[in-house]
């Protein structure tokens, strides 16, 4: 079972493999919790709870318990990213660049709670998948190339797999290395794999800042792999990433 | 699995064109699809139908049938031939056929690309063979979902996880 779903400013691409449980009921939660999501945290929306919050024009108890949630998992990652992570992005509390992949890694859950345990969910380019897609298989998930549009960088296979990709290709620079103050340049692109896409989305970001340095922050997080595209076209890779040409 | 992905991908000036094949005619190839001539310079075939393809009434047969470079790529035999609708696109109308073998996409037959300039023939003749490539690849590589830099709505639009969504859908 298929679903295509508009929210956040992306799209979700649901994709239900058997068995499916009661799948119909497992997506139109998992849809609604988007969009729960998105009218909680959107910073778009002047009067979301999160804008309001940062406006200062409610405290955070006034806000839905899911705020305080993502907000320590923000300064969870910001201490463990040494600061290349934060919430606070420009000074004002901006948690978008955490809460998208903990939407998708909940709305996982969700479909697993419906008995729809083999899944792959896309947001925009994030990825968690559960379970596989078949008896005998695991999940493929493509690295589409950021300097190549339509050519695969590498194949990254898996079950219960997060994989999370930053990069400039899509939106240009938009990630500030907070050491310097100017956008990060060094990589095309930083791909991250491990269990859940809360965790690896947050870390893609702050890789991404961190650009060549990564390599060696990314070894020392344990479950956690990336495969990097630098700026100059070459690539690199943590010992145990696990994709492969495609 | 047996899923195929009956999606290929244009190239043209930049912008990507999804072509959704809803394989509404699948026949049996009993011969070999004819004979596809890769002329060193793309030309109009004189007036050979598509064999398996349906028939557009926008358009007349003769005009746009692509026999320049890409008009085949992977297998030309298999055990059905799934034939693509006719996408309209800015620079005239793309058909794609697709060659099915035990269920999965073994080959691309173009039955029709746009070709009525000098640069409509410079596009197609340099994007087609680079993209029937990449969609075998794609096809070949059992891609289940597509990781890149955070795409828009409009993004979404040519990304290569909308067309994996067209396939399935």
């Amino acid at each position: 079972m298929r679903h295509v779903e508009h929210a956040m400013g992306t799209v979700f691409s649901f994709d239900l493999r058997p068995p499916l449980g009661d799948a119909r009921r497992a997506v139109t939660e998992a849809v609604a919790w988007l969009h729960r999501v998105d009218a909680v945290f959107s910073t778009y929306r002047a009067e979301s709870p999160v804008s309001r919050l940062a406006r200062g024009e409610i405290p955070l108890d006034d806000c839905p318990p899911q705020v305080a949630e993502v907000l320590e998992l923000g300064a969870s990652v910001a201490e463990v990213s040494e600061g290349y992570f934060s919430i606070r992005p420009r000074g004002l509390l901006d948690p978008s660049g955490l809460v998208k992949g903990w939407a998708i890694e909940q709305a996982s859950r969700i479909l697993a709670r419906y008995g729809a345990v083999n899944h792959c969910l896309n947001g925009g380019g994030d990825v968690q998948c559960s379970g596989t897609p078949a008896p005998d298989r695991s999940w493929r998930v493509a690295v589409v190339h950021p300097l190549r549009p339509r050519v695969l960088a590498t194949v990254v296979a898996g079950h219960d797999l997060a994989i999370a990709t930053s990069g400039t290709a899509e939106r240009g620079p938009h990630i500030m290395n907070p050491r310097t103050g100017r956008p990060a340049l060094e990589l095309a692109s930083i791909t991250l794999t491990g269990a859940g896409l809360t965790l690896i989305d947050a870390y893609a970001t702050a890789a991404f800042a961190m650009g060549d340095a990564a390599r060696a922050w990314v070894e020392r997080l344990p479950g956690v792999e990336a495969f990097a595209i630098t700026a100059a076209g070459t690539t690199w890779r943590t010992a145990g990433f696990p994709g492969s040409a495609p | 699995m047996r899923r195929a992905i009956f999606a290929v991908l244009v190239t043209a000036v930049g912008l990507v064109l999804l072509l959704s094949f809803k394989p509404h005619e699948l026949t049996a190839v009993a011969s070999p699809p004819s004979a596809v001539s890769h002329a060193p310079a793309p030309q109009h075939s004189a007036g050979e139908p598509p064999s398996s393809g349906r028939q557009d009434t926008a358009v007349p047969p003769a005009n746009g049938t692509w026999t320049g470079p890409g008009a085949t790529a992977g297998t030309t035999r298999g055990d059905k031939v799934a034939t693509g609708d006719i996408a309209d696109t800015r620079w005239g109308p793309v058909q794609v056929e697709l060659v099915l073998s035990g269920g999965r996409m073994t080959g691309i037959r173009v039955l029709r690309a746009p070709d009525s300039t000098h640069r409509d023939l410079a596009i197609s003749s340099e994007a087609l063979p680079m993209l029937n490539d990449e969609a075998l690849a794609a096809q070949s590589a059992q891609i289940d979902a597509v990781s890149g830099a955070t795409y828009t709505s409009e993004g979404y639009a040519r990304s290569l996880q909308s067309a994996l969504d067209r396939a399935g859908l």
